[in-house]
């Protein structure tokens, strides 16, 4: 049994979710341009995956499992995700609009976010509790955010580099990208 | 678009070069970097979404007149659940070993943008045996360009390629090149060189896969035009 405190640095750190698991690749090349849209973006998705987890655990285990039906996960988690998704934009709406003014264009591109529902599915697959389940969405969250924030730094400067014709725009990306998660190699083994 | 003028081959072509999913509309990167680790993994991966692709869109092009206007994303959803459901039991029973490698990547089929985009774009617009060309040539171009960067990873990060020992390389892999890292580098540089073999100039921003692959995209006609 993994303790609170290892799940929560691995799923930041060793296993994060944008550069060792490749989940979230299109929000992260997208909306890591600025820093405030990438944290902006961070906060919204760490607030979905929590969300969808509080969610999809109970539905998994009250409702799915006792009926013999767990093959319907994937549709029954996709939907709760793209519903959550709506009812979060429209709430936040109506409530707090400084803060959906904020985060509210980042809300619809997280339905089809894999980061989102990779969180959710993987937290069945590790038959975590419902505990360490909110504990690993909190640090999936988490860490997608760090890897955009630090991202983001990275291309503000990758702007004022001299690029090769052909690499400019995605493919230098990309090389960036795969400079950054070279780092995020150094915490492997950080944890066994 | 939907050209209907065009011959239905055109259909098919389309999305093999010109429109290729991965390499030329940066759609369905996630599974792209994730899974191909070695050739095979990709060969497999192309041919899952190829199926679910071609699944969904007969599906909802055979329903496009009955789904209502204002719930067809949750309807479209839904039916391409469905198949990666139904992709992720064939596999489990007939490839364990292809259905363990893929793991969590075969259930996110689900949110790949190119099936969405697809079923957005083309399917909800046009027939069915248009639709079924339209999936299974995105479906081809998908699978190419998995099986391209699968064959790169293996070959120069394990020395092998489709499980045969290359000389000379198999003693001495640059093991970085089947690390989530090297995932990136390899797609980077297949990026560029495709965008120097097309003369076309390369795309300056990805914004999440595109207008194709956002849900939103017909709320925002902004971005509509300087896509095209």
């Amino acid at each position: 049994m993994k303790t609170l405190g290892v799940i929560l640095l691995s799923a930041m750190l060793t296993d994060n979710f944008v550069l060792s698991k490749f989940m979230g690749i299109c929000p992260f090349l997208g909306v890591s341009k600025k820093l405030d849209s990438a944290s902006g973006m961070g906060i919204a998705v760490t607030f979905v995956m929590l969300c969808a987890t509080c969610v999809t655990y109970p539905i998994h285990h009250g409702i799915l499992v006792p009926n013999g039906l767990e093959y319907f996960d994937t549709v029954v988690f996709i939907l709760v995700i793209a519903l959550f998704v709506q009812l979060v934009e429209t709430a936040m709406k109506k409530t707090i609009p400084s803060l959906y003014k904020s985060l509210g264009v980042y809300l619809p591109l997280i339905t089809t976010n894999c980061a989102v529902l990779g969180v959710t599915v993987l937290n069945i697959d590790n038959n975590y509790t419902f505990v360490q389940s909110l504990v690993n969405a909190l640090g999936g969250g988490l860490g997608f955010m760090l890897a955009l924030v630090i991202f983001s730094g990275v291309r503000r400067k990758l702007q004022y580099a001299d690029i090769p014709e052909t690499f400019k725009g995605v493919p230098a990306t990309l090389v960036a990208a795969s400079i950054v998660s070279v780092s995020f190699m150094g915490f492997s083994g950080l944890f066994n | 678009m939907p050209e209907n003028k065009k011959p239905l081959i055109s259909e098919l072509t389309k999305g093999i070069i010109k429109e290729n999913p991965t390499l030329v509309m940066l759609l369905g990167m996630c599974p792209t970097l994730a899974v191909t680790t070695q050739a095979m993994n990709g060969l497999g991966m192309g041919l899952a979404t190829t199926f679910v692709l071609l699944g969904s869109n007969i599906v909802i092009s055979a329903l496009r007149k009955v789904i209502p206007d204002k719930v067809r994303i949750p309807a479209f959803i839904v039916i391409i659940a469905s198949f990666v459901t139904l992709i992720g039991f064939l596999l489990e029973g007939f490839v364990p070993s292809l259905y363990d490698s893929l793991g969590i990547y075969l259930t996110l089929i689900t949110v790949n943008c190119i099936i969405f985009g697809r079923a957005e774009m083309f399917a909800s617009k046009n027939n069915v045996v248009a639709s079924a060309l339209d999936a299974i040539g995105m479906g081809i171009g998908f699978t190419i360009a998995l099986f391209i960067m699968g064959s790169i990873r293996e070959i120069i990060g394990a020395g092998q390629w489709l499980g045969m020992d290359i000389p000379v390389i198999h003693s001495n892999p640059m093991l970085l090149f089947i690390m989530p890292a090297g995932g990136f580098f390899t797609l980077g540089c297949i990026i560029a060189a495709v965008n120097k073999l097309t003369n076309k100039k390369p795309p300056l921003e990805i914004e999440c896969g595109g207008c194709e692959g956002c849900p939103m995209a017909d709320k925002c006609s902004s971005k509509e035009e300087d896509k095209k």
